[in-house]
């Protein structure tokens, strides 16, 4: 059952388009993986869906969260979603959360807004949440400010933020990208768990695709602004088929010790003044033909269950990815 | 938290004695008291005779000494024109330099801080251009010509106030109005500034998508954080405002510590003068220090890291 529906979706920054219509679903209870290199628009787009964008920033499409449409809505009412339907955590916690206020009253806000407890209760809860994300000594530490934990404690306190509105579904925006290795394995494996026990919706916003295979069910890439190939998440690891998928599937490095030599996706995003009239990852593309730099692939159904946008799509072959992904069960 | 309050009480303490050492100093090396009070035509017994009387005879540094002896046990020294206590004069004069002080930082207050936070909100609007240029306008005028300007608007031109003297509320309006325009000028622009730069911080975003009014982000997230660099502008006014007071006051005939600093000065009237430089640097000192307290109330990281050293 669908939960949000984003249809159409375009951003501009001050004339600029940065979102060229996104289209993507998620249902209760899933978790969808969005890929793509930085800048290509995946946290624009969720930060569009809430209204979280820089007033400069023009928004039009539709988003609707069972029925409710966001885009152009009142204050009030995308307010109401925001924290209690949907919660989102994002890329830098330590910045992330106010330096002047406690964690505890930073939780027990959202406690008071999203569940109306307050006084002991409400301090009790906000213990419970921060004990239940993993804060060790956490009846004492809800009285500490932020810079008084570690990045990786303060993604865990956004976490424990987030759960506090008892959302249906967790935007988490690059959740581990400023954290170090070992941690960042944490707060994914705290992600999952969360998820299984409190059985929310879940979108993982990365450019880890071994981060998004870990987790999701389902997976969106994204380039430049645009959806380019999206499916369930194991055929999608074992036989990409846009090249850019392929791409970034090529550039990881193996983990089993054979040394192959990486491919990295040659050249850059375009810049988004200057798109090309065609396939915006044609003048990177390896398969491109005159056909792709004039023409634009539209994201279509594909007979596998995928949709995808690709003229040349990658024959089915079996990737270094892939195959790494069966031999390690995840 | 102790020894940081005590360490800035310290330095507080030094700064006031290195202010005092100045206008020491440099008081006796300006001018002769003696030829000033008595007149260019005195005779030459009756200026020896003064000399001996004030201790002007002796090496400066015995003169620092008697000086520093006399202020330890708060006496404060006498004038030498009416042989009234310096302090006694100084303090007279006060309550009309605050009754010109008081109302004007809580007008600048009251309309800078809501005008630079206003002007933040609303980027780009009409509202937000007309704050910046009329803040330009209202720092970079000096108070004598705005002074100048208010007299020939409001009391030569539309006799609506008088232009100078203290007999009524009424005289007081143009030198408060005078006082405020700067220091509006200058907070709107600092209050908006700071907003700007805490508006675009990651933890308002999260204020934002944890569902929070726009009211309850602007006010329990944004100025919060804001309030920091906005209290450091207000120290520095606050300091300044009692100086400030010294122009106006000559413009408006008001008979504060302004012009009683002025006529002091001219008279070459040790006392008076030092006791006044006294009561400015401490107004400073102690705004800076108060400045500095509220900092460790504002912000937690800098509380960790004073107490740490």
């Amino acid at each position: 059952m669908t939960f949000v529906s984003i249809r159409d979706l375009k951003v501009a920054f001050d004339g600029v388009h940065v979102l060229h219509g996104i289209d993507l679903t998620v249902a209760r209870g899933e978790a969808v993986g969005l890929v793509g290199e930085s800048g290509c628009g995946k946290s624009v787009t969720w930060l569009a869906a809430l209204g979280l964008l820089p007033g400069k920033a023009t928004v039009s499409g539709s988003v609707t969260v069972e029925g409710q449409q966001l885009i152009g809505a009142a204050r009030a009412s995308v307010e109401a979603v925001r924290g209690g339907r949907i919660a989102m955590i994002f890329q830098d916690p330590s910045s992330s959360l106010n330096p002047v206020r406690t964690v505890g009253r930073q939780i027990c806000e959202s406690l008071a807004l999203h569940r109306g407890l307050d006084g002991r209760a409400r301090r009790a809860e906000a213990v419970r949440l921060l004990d239940m994300v993993g804060i060790p000594d956490a009846a004492r530490r809800v009285d500490l400010y932020p810079h008084e934990f570690s990045g990786g404690q303060c993604q865990r306190v956004m976490i424990a933020m987030a759960l506090a509105g008892e959302p249906d579904l967790l935007i988490a925006d690059e959740p581990t990208t400023a954290l170090d290795a070992t941690i960042q394995a944490q707060i994914l494996d705290l992600l999952s768990t969360l998820r299984r026990e409190t059985g929310m919706a879940m979108v993982f916003i990365s450019h880890d695709l071994g981060a998004v295979g870990a987790i999701c069910e389902r997976v969106n890439v994204m380039y430049a602004g645009r959806i380019v190939e999206s499916g369930d998440i194991a055929p999608m690891f074992e036989r990409p088929r846009h090249p850019y998928t392929q791409g970034l599937f090529d550039a990881i490095p193996r983990l089993d010790g054979t040394r192959n030599r990486l491919i990295p996706i040659t050249g850059t995003v375009p810049d988004p003044r200057r798109m090309p009239d065609g396939c915006a990852f044609a003048p990177r593309c390896t398969k491109a033909s005159a056909f792709c730099t004039d023409t634009r692939p539209d994201l279509k159904p594909q007979t596998d269950g995928r949709d995808l946008a690709c003229f040349h799509p990658v024959a089915h072959q079996q990737t270094v990815a892939g195959e790494e992904r069966r031999r390690i069960p995840a | 938290m102790l020894t940081y309050m005590l360490t800035r009480v310290f330095r507080a303490a030094l700064t006031i004695l290195l202010v005092m050492t100045f206008a020491f100093v440099v008081l006796r090396l300006s001018g002769d008291p003696a030829a000033i009070m008595l007149g260019p035509d005195a005779p030459t017994d009756s200026v020896d005779a003064f000399r001996a009387e004030w201790g002007l005879d002796d090496p400066i540094w015995k003169q620092y000494f008697a000086y520093l002896k006399s202020i330890a046990q708060l006496d404060f020294g006498i004038s030498m024109r009416d042989r009234s206590s310096a302090i006694m004069l100084v303090l007279e004069r006060l309550p009309a330099t605050l009754a010109l002080t008081v109302p004007t930082l809580l007008i600048q207050l009251g309309i800078g801080i809501p005008a630079g936070v206003y002007a933040a909100l609303h980027r780009q609007s009409v509202a937000d251009r007309g704050v910046i240029m009329l803040s330009i306008f209202g720092f970079t005028i000096p108070s004598f010509v705005m002074g100048l300007l208010l007299v020939l608007v409001f009391a030569v031109t539309l006799g609506w106030l008088p232009s100078g003297g203290q007999d009524s509320w009424r005289h007081a309006i143009l030198p408060i109005l005078t006082m405020s325009v700067g220091g509006i000028g200058i907070l709107a622009r600092f209050s908006r500034s700071a907003m700007i730069e805490v508006m675009g911080q990651p933890y308002i975003r999260t204020a934002m998508a944890k569902g929070l009014s726009w009211r309850d982000v602007v006010w329990k997230h944004a100025l919060p954080n804001a309030s920091v660099p906005i209290v450091t502008i207000v120290g520095f006014m606050v300091g300044s405002l009692i100086a400030g007071a010294v122009v106006v006051e000559s413009i408006f005939s008001w008979p504060g510590i302004g012009r009683l600093l002025i006529v002091s000065v001219s008279n070459r009237d040790l006392a008076v003068v030092q006791c006044l430089l006294l009561v400015i640097a401490s107004s400073m000192v102690i705004a800076n220090l108060c400045v500095d307290f509220a900092y460790g109330l504002l912000d937690p990281r800098l509380r960790a890291k004073t107490t740490a050293h």
